[in-house]
Formats: structure tokens, C-alpha cells, sequence
């Protein structure tokens, strides 16, 4: 037995634990379990990592209990640990661990402290029942879960206005993406009768058309419900303004974990999605779009977790144009590095807000290096891992990906120039939040300035940790035209995601020409943004003055939520206002529901007099019921 | 032997007559008990001596003197009848009444009244067994449960009897 | 012997002198001495059936009765009481608390 339930038991464990009892045992009590829960399942999935990766074809099953048995239907709750889950497994509870105890020192101090915890407990347990289900229904449990946790978490400033907006709002978006999630469900189930992966996965190219319009909507659909978990355009607007919640929070769920759910689906079901041409040109268009339009957002942005939220959302667009190109193994490789670089960046982020005592502005920072050397160093390391500098992980994952983009057949050169670009962009604002936070003059207050001291050591080991893993882990997958290594990203994932119809082209002398560009326009940008912003936004101020619109277009988002605001939101409200409500809602509703009262209470007090409190009467109607009931009888 | 129960007969129904017409309560109560003992007369002709006997112990003698000693203690102050009215509900509850008769009496002498199988126990058994000895054996084997039962109920109602009536002292 | 449809005649007549009983009187006990006067008349066919019918059934039956009409008259006189207490009266008319 494998006993792979221990790995969600243990942080559902945590959550009832921290929830119910966490407020009476006190703090010490939450420091010790939160952490713990999720120490232990990382322990569990390390054993069950290499259980799978010795057992031949790489699956572990486990049947815990038949969920819903009806006909020929059946829904288990089963968990499948193979190459996908194992390696989401280990960056869940690994990462998740790092965080937890990130937070004992970030949230210390705080009210509602063990809600926190009991919450991020929960947090993970939904994943890992997302990603470890065997089937549709068991992940969309976890779908739905992840986003009730974020929900939580996002509003945990519960007394603050644009927190629980912020809430709101990502819980909206995220309706909308399930919705497509839900209907793509149901197509499946008509057209295959089962909601297993492995079935799916198995019979996908059987039943299905190449290119036909069902497995085409199925795909879309299934999209749709990606976009809004994994912040793409058109849904992705919730995730920027999901900063509200605490950092840790951010690091966990807006970077590592919950926003690689969309990611996750697609690339569970490789085998759906090859079928469908023409949703891989949608994935990549999406995925390359929304990269280059938050990578342009984030240049602009002053508030440093708005800069790191915007460029995660470019990092999932990156991922998404992987997929869309087929290039499955590199999307997952760059969501493994991504979560080891961006939860670094986060944190980090959350080490600086809080030295300078919860200011988020960049425009409040500078000169901090000093101050906080680890922190500076290991986030110089993560900006650096990010921009694509060589032999930093992003430096492997993202030129796979940005070859993939130009080699595969579902690719193209012009995918590969909006990524080109993004990149170019990418290494210039992160470079830009390092110097204008870290470099430079102090814009500290002075009042905090006296204060700043590197944050304890709960909080700046989870840093050093992840900012080792953050540079090594791209060894994981080196590519072939170096031949240091074997690519381990393509030998572990050997066979397990569906073969494209036709093979890629390109040499390896083109991939080298793209790999050098790819750098050299990083170093690039990165030498720009040391020259525009080493001092502060002095120097920029110039270029500002003369692309003004640019700028004003930039910060202000590219108008997204003015224009969703004026497109959906006024008409449905207009709508809502006029036909609904004035004329469905109170003329014919409310009469309904006043017309019944009026004739019950009609009936009621016709028929009341009879129930006037004298026995003697009851007595009597009770007579004439025998009465007639012998009359029946003889 | 006729004549008796017609003797009989004819003296319960003037005793339930009374028990409807008398003004004074305690008269009807009387009259009740005369009733009972009709009855009881009645059950013996019918070979249901046990039944008599408890007729007459439990209903005349427990049944009533309990009726009676609770309508003399609350008689003192309050005694008499109260006026009938005959109102129309009265009227029609009389009507009722006679027609409720009238399909009973009818049903009890249908000619094709189906009566269903007969039992096992005719009169020879009784009378050499001795019905009361019949009556213990059924009670503590077929009905063994409904007698416990009816034994809770009575402690219950022993019970409840006490806490309803008591008086409460604040 | 006594013919059974007479006995039933009989039991069938106590049983209307009981109903009028519960819908004419006012006095509350009076009423209660009504029911128990319908039971009578049940029991008397009980024991009729059981006669003619080569049945115990009846008979037995005819104990719980009598052993159920002692409970309910202990309950039901203490209940008696108990609102005499309070209204001061035994006129069924006046115990119209209990409605709309």
C-alpha cells in the first residue's frame, strides 16, 4: 500500500485542528500544527515520488471509497500519483512548506492569526485533492475548494473595503471559468460515458475527430475555466487586485499553486487537447497576448506585489503559449521553476513590506541593501532566475519554451516574438523593482527608516532555501544543444504526454541564434533599467514626459476594467435595473407572492371561526366524520 | 333467562338516560354506577365471569368513587348543571347522534354481516378450563407485551396523575 | 340464549347515549362519565364477538380497556382539577383558551 490519502489528510488535519481549536490552544499551539501538517504531507509525497518513479509505467492508484454508484456511472474517490501529480505534489508541499513557515514570522502579531493558518491548511488540501484525483468531479471538488481558500485568504483583511472587493471580485471570475470547467464535464461524460483521466486520456483519439467540432468546444471549454483559474486573458483581471491578501498568501496561491491548476488540467489532458487544433492555436494566442500585455502593465506599476502579480500573470501566459504549442513538458518545467522563483519573489517582497512596516510602495523605498542583505541577495538571485540570465533556472525553462515556440508545428515565429519581447520586458521591470527598492536614495519615511531590520530567521531561511532551488533547478532540464546533461524534464515525463501529429523542425544552429538573442536582449534590458532607475525615478521622469499616453496606458492596466466596466457590467446592471427589476421583479413576482398571502389569508380567515376553542364543537365535526365514514361503510 | 337480560337491558339504558338528563352530577354519576352494574349483570349471562367481576370492582367501584369524590370536591362551591340551551349545533349534534345509531344498528343486524373464521376457544373449553384461567394463561403468553405496556401505562399515569393535580407553592 | 343481534342493540343504543352525552352536556365530568359510557358500550360488543365468535380475543381485550379508561380517568379527572383550579368552573364553554 502506498498510502497516498496521508498526504491530503494531513493538512485537513491541520485545518480542523487550527480552526477549531487553534483559538483556544493560542498561538504556540498554531505555530506548531499549521506548519507541521504540511511538513508531514511533504514528507508523505517524497516517499510516494520515488515509490512512483520505481514502479513500472510510473501510476500509483489508490481507491479509497466509491463516491457515487449510479448505473453503469461511477465516480471513486481515487487518488493517481504518476510523472504529473508527482512533480505537482512535491512543489505543493515543498513550496507550501516554506510558506507556512514564512507566515509564522510574517503574520506574527496578527488577529485572527490561527483563521490564517486553518485557512492556508485548507488551501492545501484542496490542491493536493486537485491534482491527486482520478477524475473530473474529484478535481473540480479541489477546483472549487482552491477557489473558496482564495476567496478566504484574498478577504483575510476582513475589516478593510478593497480586500473583501478584491475577494469578490477573483471569486467571480473564477464562476466563470468553472462554468466552462462544469460544461466541458458534461460533454466529456456524453461523449466518452466516464470522467476518468486515464479513460479520457485513453480513448481520447478513438472517439473523437481530429479537429472535429466536439472535441473542439470540449477544449474551449476547458479553456475557458483555465483562463479564469490561471489568470489569462479574458479573466484575468482578478489577480492583480488578489494582492490585497496577506504576502504569504500571494506567494502560496497567486504564484506557486492555485494559478498552475489551469496549467495542470490542460496538461493532464494532453491527449484531449492535441486533438483539437484549433484550441492550440487559441491557447498559444492567449498565452502569448496576455504575456506581452501584463509583462507591459508591470512596467509601469510603483506598488512592488502589483509588479510581481502582473508578471505572474505574464509568467502563466508563457505557460499557456508552452501548451498551446504542444510543448507540455516545458509549460510544466517553467511552473516548477516559476513557483520556486516567484514564491521567492514574494516572499521577498513581503520581507521588504514588512522592514518598512506595510508600505507597498515602491515609490516609499530605495536603499534598502544594507538594511536587508539577505533579502536583497536572495531576491537579486530570483530576479536573475526570472529575467532568463544563463544557467539561472528560468534561463532553461523559458528559452524551452521560447523555442518550442518557434519549432513546433504548432508554432510560429511571430509566438515567438511576443515571447521574445515579453522576455526583454520581463528582465526590465524586475530588474527596475530591484533598483528602485534596494538601490538608489532612501525615499523611507524617517520615522521607519530607523526601524528597518532584516526580518527573523522563520522568514529569511523559506528565502535561502528557495533561492538555492530557484538557481539549481533548471538543471532539471537542460537542453540537448548543450550536451552537458541528459534533458531530465524529457526523460522524466518520457511518454506521458500525447505525441503531436507532426514532428518540429528547426537546427540546432537556429536554436542557438534564439537562445543568444533571448539573452542578449535581457542583458540589454537589464542594463536599461539600471541606467533609468539606479537613482529613482528621476531619470525616468524624461521618457515618461514624452510618452505620456504610452505611460498613462500602461499604468492605468490598457483601461481593462474601465472597459469590462462599460461592455458587461453597465448593460447587465441597466438590464437588471429596468426589465428585471422594475418591471419582472415587481409587477409580476411581487404580485405573485402578495396574491397568494391575500388568498391564503382569505381562506384562513373563512375557515378560522370554526377553531373557536369549544371542545364540544370539535366533538361535533369529529361525529359527523364517523358519521359519514359508516355512511360509507353500510 | 331472556327476560333477565331484557330486565337488565332495560335498566342500563334508563341508567345511561339518566346519566344524560340528570341536572345533578352526582345523580348522574349514580346512575352511571347502576348502569355498570347492568352491564356487569349482563356479562355473566354471557360466560364472562372474569369480565364481570372487573366490571364491577374496577369500574363501579374504583372508576366511579374516584368520579365521585372528585366531583364532590369540586361541587361545594360550584354545584348543579348549567342550563341547556338547545342551539342549533345542539340540535343538529342530537340528529347526528340518532343517525350514528341508526348505521350501527343497521350494521349489527345486516343479514350479510361477515363475521370471518371462528375461534378456538367455544364454550365447553371455557367452562372447563374456567375463563379466568384462560384469560391468565392468553395474558402471559400472546399478549405478554401488551400487558407489560399497559403496566408502564399505569405507572405513568400514576405518575402524571400526581404531577398534573399537585398544587404548586411558589 | 340471548340472540347477539339484541345484546348489540343494546351496546349500540349505550353508545348514542354516550356521543349525546359528550355533545349536549356542560357540566366537564358529566361529558367524562359520557365516554366512559361509550366505552361500556364498546365492551359489551366485545364480549358479544367473542361469545359468539368461540374467541378469548374479546375478553382479553376487554381488560387493557378497562385497565386503559382507569389510566385516562386518573389523568383526565387530575387535568379536571387542575384547570378548576385556575377557571373556576367545570363549563366546558368557558374552556375555549385553546384557539385562533
Amino acid at each position: 500500500m502506498s498510502q497516498i490519502w496521508l498526504v491530503p489528510a494531513f493538512p485537513l488535519l491541520g485545518f480542523i485542528l487550527n480552526a477549531f481549536f487553534g483559538k483556544r490552544f493560542g498561538t504556540r499551539f498554531v505555530t506548531f500544527i499549521g506548519p507541521l501538517a504540511v511538513g508531514l504531507a511533504f514528507a508523505q509525497s517524497l516517499v510516494l515520488f520515488f515509490q512512483m518513479l520505481e514502479i513500472k509505467g510510473n501510476v500509483l492508484n489508490e481507491h479509497l471509497y466509491t463516491w457515487i454508484s449510479s448505473g453503469n456511472f461511477e465516480v471513486g474517490i481515487n487518488f493517481t500519483v504518476d510523472q504529473l501529480s508527482g512533480l505537482y505534489l512535491l512543489v505543493i508541499t515543498g513550496v507550501g512548506f516554506l510558506i507556512h513557515v514564512y507566515s509564522v514570522g510574517y503574520m506574527k502579531g496578527e488577529s485572527g492569526y490561527y483563521r490564517f493558518f486553518a485557512y492556508l491548511n485548507l488551501f492545501v488540501f484542496f490542491m493536493l485533492l486537485l491534482v491527486l484525483g482520478d477524475s473530473f468531479l474529484l478535481m473540480f471538488v479541489g477546483w472549487e475548494g482552491v477557489g473558496l481558500c482564495s476567496y478566504l485568504l484574498i478577504g483575510y483583511y476582513i475589516e478593510k473595503d478593497s480586500a473583501a472587493e478584491a475577494a469578490k471580485k477573483a471569486f467571480l471570475f473564477n464562476r466563470i471559468g468553472d462554468f466552462g470547467v462544469l460544461s466541458a464535464v458534461m460533454l466529456i461524460f456524453l461523449a466518452f460515458g466516464s470522467i476518468e483521466f486515464a479513460s479520457v486520456n485513453a480513448e481520447a483519439a478513438a472517439r473523437l475527430e481530429y479537429g472535429g467540432p466536439l472535441v473542439t468546444a470540449i477544449t474551449l471549454l476547458l479553456f475557458l475555466g483555465a483562463t479564469g483559474k490561471s489568470a489569462q486573458i479574458p479573466l484575468f483581471v482578478w489577480l492583480p487586485d488578489a494582492m490585497e491578501g496577506p504576502t504569504p498568501v500571494s506567494a502560496l496561491i497567486h504564484a506557486a499553486t492555485m494559478v498552475t491548476a489551469g496549467l495542470y488540467m490542460v496538461a493532464r489532458l494532453s491527449h484531449l487537447f492535441v486533438l483539437a487544433p484549433f484550441t492550440m492555436n487559441v491557447i498559444a494566442a492567449v498565452g502569448a497576448i496576455t504575456a506581452l500585455l501584463a509583462a507591459t502593465i508591470a512596467v509601469t506599476q510603483t506598488d512592488i506585489k502589483r509588479v510581481l502579480a502582473y508578471s505572474t500573470v505574464s509568467q502563466l501566459g508563457y505557460m499557456f503559449l508552452a501548451m498551446g504549442v504542444g510543448a507540455f513538458g516545458a509549460g510544466v518545467f517553467h511552473v516548477m521553476t516559476h513557483a520556486f522563483f516567484k514564491a521567492l519573489l514574494f516572499l521577498g517582497s513581503g520581507s521588504v513590506i514588512l522592514a518598512v512596516h506595510h508600505e507597498q510602495d515602491m515609490r516609499k523605498m530605495g536603499a534598502l541593501k544594507n538594511k536587508l542583505p539577505i533579502t536583497y541577495i536572495t531576491m537579486l538571485l530570483g530576479t536573475l532566475a526570472i529575467s532568463g540570465i544563463p544557467f539561472f533556472s528560468g534561463f532553461f525553462s523559458k528559452d524551452e519554451i521560447l523555442w518550442k515556440a518557434f519549432s513546433s508545428p504548432f508554432g510560429s515565429p511571430w509566438l515567438w516574438g511576443v515571447g521574445f519581447i515579453t522576455a526583454g520586458l520581463t528582465a526590465f521591470y524586475m530588474f527596475r523593482m530591484i533598483y528602485l527598492t534596494f538601490h538608489g536614495e532612501s525615499r523611507v519615511d524617517s520615522h521607519t527608516a530607523e526601524h528597518v531590520r532584516e526580518s527573523p530567521f522563520s522568514m529569511t531561511l523559506p528565502l535561502m532555501i528557495l533561492a538555492v532551488l530557484a538557481v539549481i533547478s533548471g538543471f532539471f532540464g537542460v537542453p540537448h544543444v548543450f550536451h552537458l546533461l541528459p534533458n531530465g524534464m524529457e526523460v522524466y515525463f518520457h511518454n506521458f504526454f500525447a505525441k503531436l501529429p507532426v514532428e518540429g523542425h528547426g537546427s540546432v544552429s537556429t536554436e542557438w541564434l534564439l537562445m543568444g538573442l533571448s539573452v542578449a536582449f535581457a542583458l540589454i534590458a537589464w542594463f536599461i533599467a539600471s541606467r533609468l532607475y539606479h537613482s529613482g525615478f528621476a531619470v525616468a521622469a524624461g521618457l515618461r514626459r514624452r510618452w505620456e499616453w504610452a505611460y498613462q496606458l500602461s499604468l492605468n492596466k490598457w483601461y481593462v476594467d474601465e472597459i469590462y466596466n462599460a461592455v458587461i457590467i453597465q448593460p447587465v446592471r441597466f438590464l437588471s435595473t429596468h426589465l428585471l427589476w422594475r418591471l419582472f421583479d415587481q409587477n409580476i413576482i411581487d404580485r405573485g407572492v402578495n396574491t397568494t398571502a391575500i388568498v391564503a389569508r382569505a381562506v384562513g380567515s373563512t375557515l378560522r371561526p370554526l377553531q373557536n376553542g369549544l371542545t364540544q364543537n370539535y366533538a361535533l365535526i369529529f361525529i359527523l366524520g364517523t358519521f359519514l365514514i359508516l355512511w360509507y361503510v353500510t | 333467562m331472556l327476560i333477565i337480560f331484557y330486565i337488565f337491558a332495560a335498566l342500563s339504558v334508563f341508567g345511561a338516560l339518566g346519566v344524560l338528563f340528570l341536572r345533578n352530577p352526582i345523580h348522574s354519576a349514580l346512575s352511571l354506577v347502576g348502569t355498570f352494574f347492568c352491564l356487569g349483570a349482563i356479562y355473566v349471562m354471557l360466560n364472562a365471569e372474569f369480565v364481570a367481576v372487573i366490571q364491577v370492582l374496577v369500574y363501579a367501584g374504583a372508576i366511579m368513587v374516584l368520579f365521585l369524590f372528585v366531583l364532590m370536591l369540586l361541587s361545594s362551591k360550584d354545584s348543579g348543571d348549567y342550563v341547556n340551551k338547545w342551539t342549533i349545533g345542539k340540535i343538529l349534534a342530537g340528529l347526528l347522534s340518532l343517525g350514528i345509531f341508526v348505521q350501527i344498528a343497521g350494521l349489527f343486524t345486516a343479514e350479510n354481516l361477515e363475521l370471518g373464521p371462528k375461534g378456538t376457544y367455544p364454550l365447553e373449553v371455557v367452562e372447563e378450563v374456567g375463563s379466568i384461567a384462560l384469560i391468565g394463561r392468553l395474558l402471559f403468553t400472546d399478549y405478554i407485551l401488551a400487558f407489560e405496556i399497559i403496566a408502564v401505562l399505569l405507572l405513568v399515569a400514576v405518575i402524571g396523575a400526581v404531577v398534573i393535580a399537585k398544587r404548586r407553592f411558589q | 340464549m340471548i340472540p347477539i343481534e339484541h345484546i348489540l342493540l343494546l351496546s349500540a343504543l349505550l353508545f348514542t347515549i354516550g356521543v349525546m352525552g359528550v355533545m349536549l352536556r356542560r357540566n366537564v365530568i358529566v361529558i367524562f362519565m359520557s365516554i366512559e359510557l361509550m366505552l361500556n358500550a364498546v365492551n359489551l360488543s366485545f364480549v358479544t364477538f367473542a361469545r359468539s365468535m368461540d374467541s378469548m380475543t374479546g375478553v382479553v381485550f376487554i381488560f387493557f380497556i378497562i385497565v386503559v379508561a382507569a389510566a385516562e380517568a386518573v389523568v383526565g379527572l387530575s387535568i379536571i382539577l387542575s384547570i378548576y383550579r385556575t377557571r373556576k368552573t367545570l363549563n366546558i364553554e368557558e374552556f375555549n383558551l385553546l384557539k385562533w
